[in-house]
């Protein structure tokens, strides 16, 4: 770190200078925060760490996650690290897989405006308005789709003038297709049943009384199946 | 870094006809005892207490085995550091009572508590931080399942002992690969959408080590897929009680040493809180930020192997605590994402590892533990390239997968590795990354059956804190397999052995007594305590 430069920043208000070498979150930990809150897995697939922030002279307001994003020189910022959100009770299991459950468990998504200001502030870069119109058109693969990198952080929560909380809607569409709208795998089925027949018992229970040694030749011998 | 680029530019025509030939197993030794990190006797301490004393383990983790317990001294209140609102510790009077309480709220936590709560049992779950803030979240490159015609549980089950040297723990291991296939149709029962070809049919590719294309994934967010749907699930039976931000920081014990419940402590409100229960599972992941041998590690901010910790103190046997996994293809540049994973699956789909001569040096998916011994052999031959920021790292070319298999590849493939890179002005598509091994996986962990009991009566463990399954070296995509295939054993059983349970269980703190007082007869009593619950990155910027 020695040879990185010094710059200002601004947490919460208060001035701290730090290597501008630092993402948000190290800039945090460098200030003398020993984190809680806003902190999750430290590589951008959690959510925890949403961040607001302004730069001078620019009257946007920024997104991102501090672990994933470098800090810039006199931003302002604030972590969210807590967002009120709704969630309907449902069990999946108790469903049918219709299109039209999602929304009779959030109807508030026909509220959308598509002001689009959801999408502007995904720190994901999610088309979000998209998913929330194939919501509302009853398109769940599309919705599923669209939205499956979401880390549910609810930066576009906080921001929708219609106040709808899509990540949960979304989770619910993908939950919805993974188990009622995609495609079954007969594979998958049929290995379930042998299994459940005990058709690989004897095998294992074979290998399993193999001395080290030819277990190791059979592992050195196997054949590998090609790559694509 | 330009010349070394330019080498690797010049060479990929070659190379992309090219494949570096797999490692004879004498080879493949030759390298670990040479190069890999578990071989660096110097950073390794033999434990001097506890059920494991004479066994070798990295100087970081003894440290904390060896540690003396967090909770103020028995019969004492709790120094000023506690809000004032906490009273002493009272065990007459639990704040909970369930019948199976389960410590640590990742995959493997989130599956036995589906499964507990299946069985009718009163389940609990106490984490450290948000519900899904854990190693599972963040995995990536996918799960493995012996479900297709070419493959079987059998050939999975020779993959799986090979990889970890021989070493795993047979019952173990026919249980993990019995139990995949019903594993992957669970979650997707829950919900989870896999990668599929359009007539219903897994898409299935290679991991380092497997003889089969078994390995299922969810673009570069399997882990993701896996976590969220199971969090949900969680969230949406009203039985299953849930306290986050409260780690557990010591379990209970009756007087037969049995145990009965745990401590927790409430992170934002400094408090203590009492549960009893009939069966506590332990599912609290790794140890990555322990930051062994001061690697950087791709591991949540919470990995500090707690959950060893407590189980030892309670008198649980730990095995296989000698070998860490060093993921080999760790970020190593831009700084800011140094230590991060690049999933492995960005060597599945065809990229390869060249040293700063432009040349390949090693079979980019033999096993991990092989793979991380070639980079670090490349370095110390200086065959490396070094960094702004000082680092040493290799080459891993992924512009060679798109020219492979068509523009748009990396994309839909490797969204995660994208974001991840692309925030930092990097295109992954057309310029390579800088890697270098990263602390990734806890090989070993408290010992456990196929039915994930412990030698300690009323504990049980699953999942990356548990040790056996993976031997000495764990391949990819069968951690996953692991946390939902022994999450749901454990779920059954410990609802299982509530049931057997009768009458309340008795609440004490014998175990940390006797802890306290052969630490002292040892000598061994320090200001050190454990568990460490969360690093402190403060002021020192890494
Ligand atoms: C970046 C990365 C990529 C990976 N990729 C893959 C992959 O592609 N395929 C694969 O198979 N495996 C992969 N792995 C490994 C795999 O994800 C993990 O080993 C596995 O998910 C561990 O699951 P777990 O439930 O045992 O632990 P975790 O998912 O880590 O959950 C443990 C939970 O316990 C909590 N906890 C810890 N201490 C306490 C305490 N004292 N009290 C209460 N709670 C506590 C933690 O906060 C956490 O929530 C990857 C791991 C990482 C880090
Ligand atoms: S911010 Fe809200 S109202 Fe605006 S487009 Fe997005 S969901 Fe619709
Ligand atoms: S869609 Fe919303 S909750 Fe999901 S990642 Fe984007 S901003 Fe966060």
């Amino acid at each position: 770190m020695a040879d990185s430069h010094l710059v200002d920043i601004h947490i919460m208000g208060e001035r701290h200078r730090v290597p501008d070498s630092l993402t948000i979150l190290q800039a945090f930990e460098y200030a003398g925060y020993k984190l809680v809150r806003g902190v999750g897995c430290r590589g951008g697939f959690c959510g925890a760490c949403a961040t607001v922030y302004r730069l001078p002279g620019d009257y946007h307001l920024k997104f991102a996650l501090a672990c994933q994003t470098k800090i810039e020189p006199d931003m302002q910022l604030a972590m969210i690290p807590f967002y009120p959100a709704n969630r309907s009770t449902y069990r999946l299991s108790e469903l049918k897989g219709e299109a039209k459950e999602v929304l009779d468990l959030y109807p508030e998504m026909l509220r959308c405006l598509g002001c689009n200001t959801c999408t502007k502030s995904c720190p994901q870069d999610i088309d979000v308005l998209g998913y929330v119109a194939a919501i509302v058109r009853g398109d769940l693969a599309a919705a599923a789709d669209i939205s499956f990198d979401c880390i549910m952080c609810g930066l576009c929560v906080s921001r929708c003038p219609a106040e709808l909380v899509k990540h949960n809607a979304a989770l619910l569409c993908r939950r919805i297709y993974g188990r009622n709208l995609a495609p079954k795998s007969e594979h998958l089925a049929r290995r379930r049943e042998e299994i459940g027949a005990g058709r690989f018992q004897a095998d294992l229970a074979g290998l399993k009384k193999q001395p080290k040694d030819e277990l190791k030749k059979r592992y050195a011998e196997r054949d590998i199946e090609p790559g694509e | 870094m330009q010349d070394s680029l330019n080498a690797l530019v010049t060479t990929r025509e070659k190379r992309m006809s090219e494949t570096f030939p797999r490692a004879t197993a004498e080879a493949k030794e030759e390298l670990l005892k040479g190069f890999h990190p578990d071989y660096r006797a110097e950073t390794f301490a033999a434990l001097r207490i506890g059920p494991n004393a004479g066994d070798r383990t990295p100087r970081e983790l003894a440290l904390l085995l060896e540690a003396d317990s967090t909770l103020p001294k028995m019969g004492t209140v709790p120094p000023g550091g506690l809000s004032p609102f906490s009273p002493a510790i009272d065990l007459s009077k639990p704040d909970y009572d369930c019948d199976v309480l389960i410590i640590g709220g990742g995959g493997a936590g989130c599956s036995a508590a589906i499964m507990a709560d299946n069985a009718g049992a009163k389940v609990m779950i106490a984490t450290k931080l948000r519900l899904g803030d854990a190693n599972t979240m963040m995995a990536q490159g996918g799960i493995q399942a012996a479900d297709k015609e070419s493959d079987s549980p059998a050939i999975h089950y020779v993959d799986v002992m090979g990889g970890g040297h021989f070493g795993n723990t047979p019952d173990l291991v026919e249980a993990l690969v019995s139990d995949a296939p019903e594993a992957i149709g669970w979650l997707e029962d829950l919900g989870a959408m896999f990668d599929k070809n359009p007539d219903g049919s897994m898409k299935t590719i290679h991991g380092g080590g497997t003889s089969r294309r078994r390995m299922h994934t969810a673009r570069d967010y399997t882990g993701a897929e896996i976590m969220r749907t199971l969090r949900d699930e969680v969230r949406s039976r009203s039985d299953i009680t849930l306290l986050e931000f409260s780690p557990a920081v010591e379990l209970l014990t009756d007087a037969s040493g049995e145990v009965t419940g745990a401590i927790l402590q409430n992170l934002n409100l400094n408090r203590y809180s009492v549960v009893r229960a009939k069966v506590v599972i332990i599912t609290t992941g790794g140890s990555g930020r322990l930051h062994y041998q001061g690697f950087p590690t791709s591991n949540h901010y919470g990995a500090t192997g707690d959950g060893l910790v407590l189980a030892y103190r309670a008198g649980a046997h730990l095995a296989f605590i000698d070998t860490m996994q060093y993921h080999p293809t760790g970020a190593a540049y831009p700084q800011q994402i140094l230590g991060l994973l690049v999933t492995e699956k960005v060597r599945s789909i065809g990229a390869q590892l060249v040293n700063s001569e432009g040349n390949q040096f090693i079979f980019p998916l033999e096993t991990r533990d092989v793979v991380a011994s070639a980079i670090i052999r490349e370095c110390s031959l200086n065959k490396c390239v070094t960094t702004p920021t000082a680092v040493q790292a290799v080459w891993l070319d992924t512009p060679m997968i798109e020219i492979r298999r068509g523009p748009g590849t990396v994309k839909r493939e490797l969204p995660a590795m994208v974001r991840q890179f692309g925030r930092h002005g990097i295109d992954i598509a057309k310029e390579p990354m800088l890697v270098y091994p990263t602390l990734h996986y806890q090989n070993g962990g408290v010992e456990i059956t196929a039915e994930c009991a412990t030698n300690v009566k009323g504990l049980l463990v699953a999942g990356e804190a548990s040790g056996g399954v993976h031997g000495r070296n764990r391949l990819m995509g069968n951690s996953l397999l692991d946390v939902i295939v022994f999450g749901r054993r454990a779920g059954i059983a410990a609802a299982n052995v509530a049931k057997e349970r009768t009458g309340d269980p008795q609440l004490g703190l014998t175990h940390v007594e006797h802890w306290r007082k052969d630490l002292q007869s040892k000598g061994l009593a320090s200001e050190v305590k454990s568990p460490l619950l969360l690093p402190d990155y403060t002021r020192k910027a890494s």
